[in-house]
């Protein structure tokens, strides 16, 4: 089953077991989806369950916390990671702040799923990698599922949950293929990694397409180099099994963090603060970050492809925690 | 009307008092409007309003002990201190609160409306904000979706004729705001908002076309804040006769003045009512600060609803140098935790706690 069809089947199922459970967003029903995710589901479930909105994202997501604040789950469609900035308010002021700011007298069971990353030259206002903008929002969670399953697992797992989820997808990985349980109650806990290859030489933490050109890297390193690389993918950021990558660390003493956003407060540079805070002894070599370049992302095929990390940088980056052994 | 009022001269001492912190925003002035259109209201409208709410809220039927107890940043405040004078939030009462973004609450209020719609309950929304919101994007997209959906929602737009310092022919190209819907197909009504018997009975046909006719309306409400938009505002942007020409209008003094013309209410009743409304917010003074300030260890709660997938809290702060403690702390007891109390802001970890979870 392709990502995409996964995430549809996670929204069906979880339409088909609760009824308080809708969809919002732009060109989600009739058009069926940016991507196709919601493929169907208009035929399916009717126009009171899915909704096509007009562009006003801002107003989708607060009318989506609104209603959740009142009884439904909805689940709102962003076409790109990049228009959720329209909606930081919403998102931020409302969504995240909400049950706090109001001693807890309401819940916002809220998901807002959307679509980030580079390589179908979009240019720079569609195809930015932002994780670590919504991991930086306490009161939020946070999902980057990056298998067929873990889509599919992590999104019935967000409709359920009674916190507000900020559910990044990924453009490139929509057409990917995995095996997804056909379980209809296959979910995936949120907070908990997947090691998706065991080793012990260093431990690579890749987030969202990351893990895969982690994965792709490791193979590359224990063919050519000897090198046992340990992959996890964390699968949810907020909240984080931090556990398991420390445990890891302090079996392999060297630890790589790959991600596709940019370098400058990201998902890494926390990562690695809260790596070398608690395994600081257990490290054989400073950690090491790949990270997508400090730019905005450019349109031009070639420069766009330097732009965002390959499976090279990862390997330059892991031997270099080896020192003279590159 | 009498409440609200007396309740708000005395968070403006209060405050004076630094009893109070943060902003505060008094809508002294604008309380035939508050009351005028709440009163409209049936138990399971949904109220929403902005930072200026306090009235609002007590309209609703919140206690007063427990507004002024949130504006003392105490406990037994309406959210345990965590909102403060610009958050008020009372879900019994089905106030659904006051928000500090301008235009925030918009979206939101078409939010319940939808719900209402969905569930097929017969609730209405009354979303109201001022004149200056309606300058914000929300605005139209609220509007437009409101209007397209057929939610039952009524906008209010008390228009007070500022938005800060800004006077509305300097902020709206389109002044009469009942107008600003109608583009995006939502019509308008226009009450006077210093008059509380108008407000009510316009907002009570707003509230019956948005219930029946599934048409949302936009209401504007003209009224006038007689002090500062803030307690710090020096008032630079008005003349002292503009506000003593509205002030002639003061709601109180006039529908005073009309019941006992009208001889529903003697002198002397008006004034034992003036009497008792006052002992009232002594009351609520004296609860509020009687009531305890949040413990520290108060901190992290109702950040998330925790369940069997967030099972704890664990922040992370880097000014503490003591492990994670991983996530599954909920057999943990807080005093055990390596940041209790006396560290609370440098906190990693909180243990999920059985009683927090979610009532409903
Ligand atoms: C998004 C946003 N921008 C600016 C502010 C600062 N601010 C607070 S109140 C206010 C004026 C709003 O005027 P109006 O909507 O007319 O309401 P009023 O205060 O008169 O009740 C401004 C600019 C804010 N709180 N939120």
């Amino acid at each position: 089953m392709r990502y995409r069809e996964a995430l549809n089947a996670a929204l069906r199922e979880e339409m088909q077991r609760d009824p308080n459970v809708m969809l919002m967003g732009e060109d989600i029903g009739v058009f069926n989806g940016a991507f196709k995710v919601t493929a169907g589901l208009l035929e399916a479930f009717g126009e009171k369950r899915v909704r096509d909105t007009p562009i006003s994202e801002n107003t989708i997501v607060g009318m989506g916390v609104g209603a959740a604040m009142t009884g439904l789950r909805p689940v709102v469609e962003l076409m790109t990671i990049n228009f959720s900035l329209l909606a930081m308010d919403q998102i931020v002021n409302h969504a995240a702040s909400i049950r706090y700011m109001f001693g807890g007298q309401v819940k916002v069971p809220l998901v807002v799923r959307m679509p980030q990353g580079a390589g179908h030259q979009l240019g720079p206002t569609h195809s930015h990698s932002w994780e670590a903008l919504y991991l930086h929002v306490p009161g939020l969670l946070v999902a980057t599922p990056t298998t067929a399953a873990d889509a599919k697992g992590l999104l019935k797992s967000a409709i359920r949950d009674d916190n507000p989820v900020i559910f990044i997808e990924h453009e490139y990985l929509y057409g990917q293929r995995g095996e997804v349980p056909d379980d209809e109650d296959h979910t995936v806990r949120f907070g908990v990694a997947a090691i998706r290859r065991e080793g012990s030489d260093v431990t690579i933490v890749g987030i969202s397409r990351m893990a895969l050109t982690a994965a792709r890297a490791a193979k590359t390193l224990s063919e050519e180099h000897d090198i046992e690389a340990e992959v996890i993918d964390p699968r949810t950021l907020r909240p984080l099994d931090l556990d398991t990558i420390l445990a890891s660390v302090r079996k392999t003493n060297r630890c790589v963090i790959v991600e596709e956003g940019w370098p400058h407060g990201g998902v890494g540079a926390n990562l690695a603060a809260l790596v070398q805070e608690q395994a600081f002894d257990d490290l054989d070599a400073p950690i090491q970050r790949v990270t997508g370049a400090d730019v905005p992302m450019p349109y031009s095929k070639p420069l766009e492809q330097i732009a965002f990390p390959h499976e090279p940088q990862v390997i330059d980056a892991v031997l270099a925690t080896f020192g003279d052994r590159r | 009307m009498l409440l609200i009022r007396r309740f708000e001269e005395r968070a403006g001492e209060m405050y004076a008092k630094a009893k109070i912190g943060g902003f505060l925003h008094l809508a002294i002035g604008e309380e035939a409007t508050i009351v005028g259109s709440t009163r409209a209201l049936r138990d399971q409208d949904y109220l929403i309003s902005t930072y200026r709410s306090h009235g609002h809220t007590l309209a609703r039927g919140s206690e007063p002990e427990r507004v002024m107890a949130e504006l003392f940043g105490r406990v037994d405040g309406l959210c345990n201190g965590r909102g403060g004078s610009m958050h008020m939030f009372d879900l019994q009462n089905r106030f659904m609160g006051g928000y500090g973004i301008v235009g925030g609450n918009l979206p939101l209020a078409a939010g319940f409306a939808l719900a209402s719609d969905y569930l097929e309950r017969d609730e209405v929304t009354l979303c109201q904000f001022g004149d200056g919101a309606s300058n914000q994007g929300t605005f139209g997209e609220t509007m437009n979706l409101a209007a397209l959906w057929r939610l039952p929602v009524v906008f209010m737009v008390t228009n007070n004729q500022f938005g800060m310092g800004t006077a509305l022919e300097r902020h709206s190209a389109v002044t009469d705001l009942m107008r600003k819907g109608e583009g995006f197909g939502v019509p308008g009504m226009r009450c006077d908002g210093m008059d509380v018997a108008d407000t009510y009975n316009v907002t009570c046909d707003a509230l019956r076309i948005a219930r029946e006719e599934r048409q949302p309306v936009l209401v504007e409400a003209v009224t006038y804040r007689f002090r500062g938009h803030s307690m710090a505002d020096p008032e630079e942007y008005r003349t002292k006769e503009q506000v003593d020409e509205w002030r002639k209008r003061d709601p109180l003094t006039v529908f005073g003045d009309q019941l006992v013309a009208a001889g529903v209410l003697g002198e002397d009743e008006r004034e034992a009512i003036d009497r008792e409304t006052i002992e009232r917010v002594d009351r609520a003074v004296a609860f509020a600060d009687a009531s305890p300030h949040p413990s520290p260890n108060d901190l992290y709660d109702d950040i998330y609803v925790l369940g069997e997938q967030v099972r704890g809290w664990y922040s992370v702060d880097e000014r503490t140098p003591t492990p994670h403690r991983g996530e599954d702390e909920s057999a943990m007891d807080r005093a055990e935790l390596p940041h209790a109390a006396e560290h609370a802001g440098a906190t990693t970890a909180k243990p999920a706690d059985a009683a927090q979870a979610d009532e409903d």
